[in-house]
């Protein structure tokens, strides 16, 4: 059974191949950057549309989780360990296989963080704060989960802006490469056949437990949360505890594209963490039908392809503003929604039968009214 | 009478100035079918959502089968075996009817995150019985026909029907009806009853609030009148039907 579901996922990959062979022997592989670029972008909106489509809740502050995940990365793999050298720390940090060397501008050699630890600390610290952020915020509904989060999003934001060792508002430069044996994620030009494989090979691995969560008893119990929370609980699901553990694991696909995407790119910069970012996520899930994944992946990587070439030129916020506004307007459940749209309408805007009592017992007859 | 299975004692709980329920006492027989009547609002709802945990009562206690569940969340009283529906159905509407009921199967299994996410193979067979069990579920209440659709398609006893299914699944030993015969006709309320001693008959005991009285001293094996929160009589439906307090302010003055 669970074979069947992964069969579009194979049919993903063949297109990822074709696209790869397409642009090689066209001569236009710079295309590759982009569709790398892409293709993490689809990935936070994977962990967005788990959110959004499936526990029925919204966050506004995706782009926050991305870049805790980013920065952490970034600065752990900069890190230069000189100031440790030949202290018991490095020694402990070597023997645990998490320091490595590398060359910095000029040619010197020096020690850093493995990047593997950059990537530990940097989900860890993610799913601290969203636990932390998540435990109070995902108590709320509607509009106030919206603007909490978004709320949580400026202040990761102002944060990042404000500080000087995350780099102010020139963000983080100069990032290694993430090297895992002959794998390295950078944006150096004789890999990017490579790394276009490997981000695309991360996003099916998320794509598949994305899919294995949906089919689940959880995923179940999410879908049931999202169409009415009382009934959910009154049939034992622990509904906090569920939507918080997806507004947590939403906020580590952030943060995985996030760390990965910083490596690709050599540097993160404040712009990834502006509330902008966030809207543009929850407009894709949005044009995506909500509670389809293939929609969230499809629209993810395109529409940031897009705007990844420079599409939508100097307007390209707004015009992901534009696309949010006239989803809403005029397709509420999205271009590649599953149930179809009429349905949905209808279930929308049809108030639920409200039961007709055929015969009620005379509850107190009115005073003076004597009985027959 | 043995033990009971359900105990309430002295509960209380207000709305600010309006005494909603006010110490209110009664017990349920293991095995018996116990209707709650009384005039729209007395308390019928409230004390439902004090004994599933959905509001927390002031002051007073609930004990099921012998431990103390007042207050308790809602998730953990359903997993510990009581189960109810609502006075407007509350079915997940985008969800098939199929998938209604297996989401009742929850408290009974136990696949987490970690296990979904890397949908390991244990969790392939536990799907299986799911689905098994809650397609045996629908077809013991006669709805199996509607399985793949929509809940939110189905005609309104049809959807407390799947309702009551739903609630089955969690496998309770206490099932709560909130009016289960409003809105049906004649012939529909006929069935219902006949479904409600079949579910007595499972061994399930049943706990409902109910207004169509034919059903209620049809049925029941006990009643308890509330009136404006407070507790106006309980006995045997034919003591209940001539307890002139009951009559008075309830039956109607005619019956007299």
């Amino acid at each position: 059974m669970p074979l069947r579901r992964y069969l579009p996922v194979l049919a993903v990959a063949v297109v990822v191949v074709a696209l790869q062979l397409v642009v090689s022997a066209t001569g236009t592989v710079f295309y590759l950057t982009q569709l790398t670029m892409a293709a993490y972008y689809g990935l936070v909106v994977i962990g967005l549309c788990l959110l959004m489509g499936f526990a029925g809740q919204i966050s506004l502050g995706q782009a926050g989780f991305f870049a805790i995940g980013g920065y952490t990365s970034a600065v752990l793999a900069s890190a230069d360990l000189g100031p440790v050298e030949g202290k018991p720390l490095l020694e402990v940090l070597q023997r645990l296989g998490a320091v490595v060397e590398r060359q910095d501008l000029y040619g010197n050699t020096l020690n850093g963080f493995a990047p593997w630890l950059g990537l530990v600390a940097a989900l860890v610290l993610t799913a601290a704060v969203a636990l932390l952020i998540g435990i109070p915020v995902i108590r709320l509904r509607g509009h106030y989960l919206a603007m909490a989060t978004l709320g949580f999003g400026l202040i990761i934001y102002r944060v990042v802006l404000g500080t000087g060792f995350l780099g102010a508002a020139d963000g983080i430069s100069d990032v290694p490469g993430f090297t895992v044996g002959a794998l390295q994620i950078s944006g150096a030009l004789a890999r990017r056949v490579q790394n276009y494989y490997a981000a695309w090979f991360i996003v099916i691995v998320g794509m598949i437990l994305a899919l294995n969560l949906i089919h689940s008893r959880v995923g179940r119990a999410l879908r049931s949360i999202h169409g009415s929370e009382e009934a959910a609980n009154a049939m034992g699901v622990n509904t906090a505890r569920y939507k918080l553990g997806t507004f947590v694991l939403s906020a580590l696909f952030a943060a995985v594209a996030g760390i990965f995407l910083t490596h690709y790119n050599g540097g993160i910069g404040p712009s990834e963490a502006t509330g902008m970012k966030s809207v543009r996520y929850v407009a894709i899930v949005a044009v995506g039908g909500m509670d389809n994944l293939w929609g969230a992946l499809i629209m993810g990587s395109l529409l940031n392809f897009l705007s990844l070439r420079g599409v939508f030129g100097s307007y390209d916020d707004a015009v992901f503003a534009g696309i949010l506004i006239a989803i809403m307007l005029f397709a509420p459940s999205g271009l590649l929604a599953k149930t179809p749209r009429f349905a949905r309408a209808k279930m929308a805007k049809t108030p639920r039968p409200e039961p007709k009592p055929r015969f009620r017992a005379k509850a107190k007859p009115p005073a003076g009214e004597g009985s027959p | 009478m043995s033990a009971p299975l359900l105990e309430v004692q002295a509960l209380c709980r207000a709305f600010g100035g309006l005494k909603a329920i006010h110490d209110v006492s009664f017990r349920v027989a293991a095995g018996s079918i116990k209707a709650i009547i009384g005039p729209n609002g007395a308390g019928k709802t409230t004390l439902f959502n004090l004994i599933a945990g959905s509001l927390a009562p002031d002051s007073g206690t609930v004990h099921y089968d012998g431990r103390a569940i007042t207050g308790m969340a809602p998730h953990r009283v359903a997993a510990g075996g009581i189960c109810r529906t609502f006075q407007t159905t509350r079915l997940f509407p985008a969800m098939t009817v199929l998938e209604n009921v297996m989401v009742g199967r929850h408290p009974r299994t136990r696949a987490g995150f970690v296990s979904g996410v890397l949908s390991l193979p244990w969790t392939w067979r536990e799907e299986r019985e799911i689905r098994t069990r809650a397609g045996e579920i629908l077809s013991s209440l006669g709805i199996g026909q509607w399985a793949a659709e929509a809940a939110g398609n189905l005609a309104f006893g049809t959807q407390r029907l799947v309702e009551i299914a739903r609630a089955l699944a969690t496998e309770p030993r206490l099932l709560l009806l909130d009016e289960p015969a409003a809105g049906l006709n004649i012939y529909e309320t006929r069935e219902m009853a006949d479904l409600i001693l079949k579910i007595r008959g499972w061994g399930v005991t049943v706990l409902l609030v109910e207004h169509d009285m034919s059903l209620v001293m049809d049925i029941s094996d006990e009643v308890l009148v509330l009136n404006y929160g407070r507790r106006l009589a309980e006995g045997a439906p034919s003591e209940i039907q001539h307890d002139p307090e009951v009559i008075r302010t309830y039956l109607g003055g005619g019956h007299a």
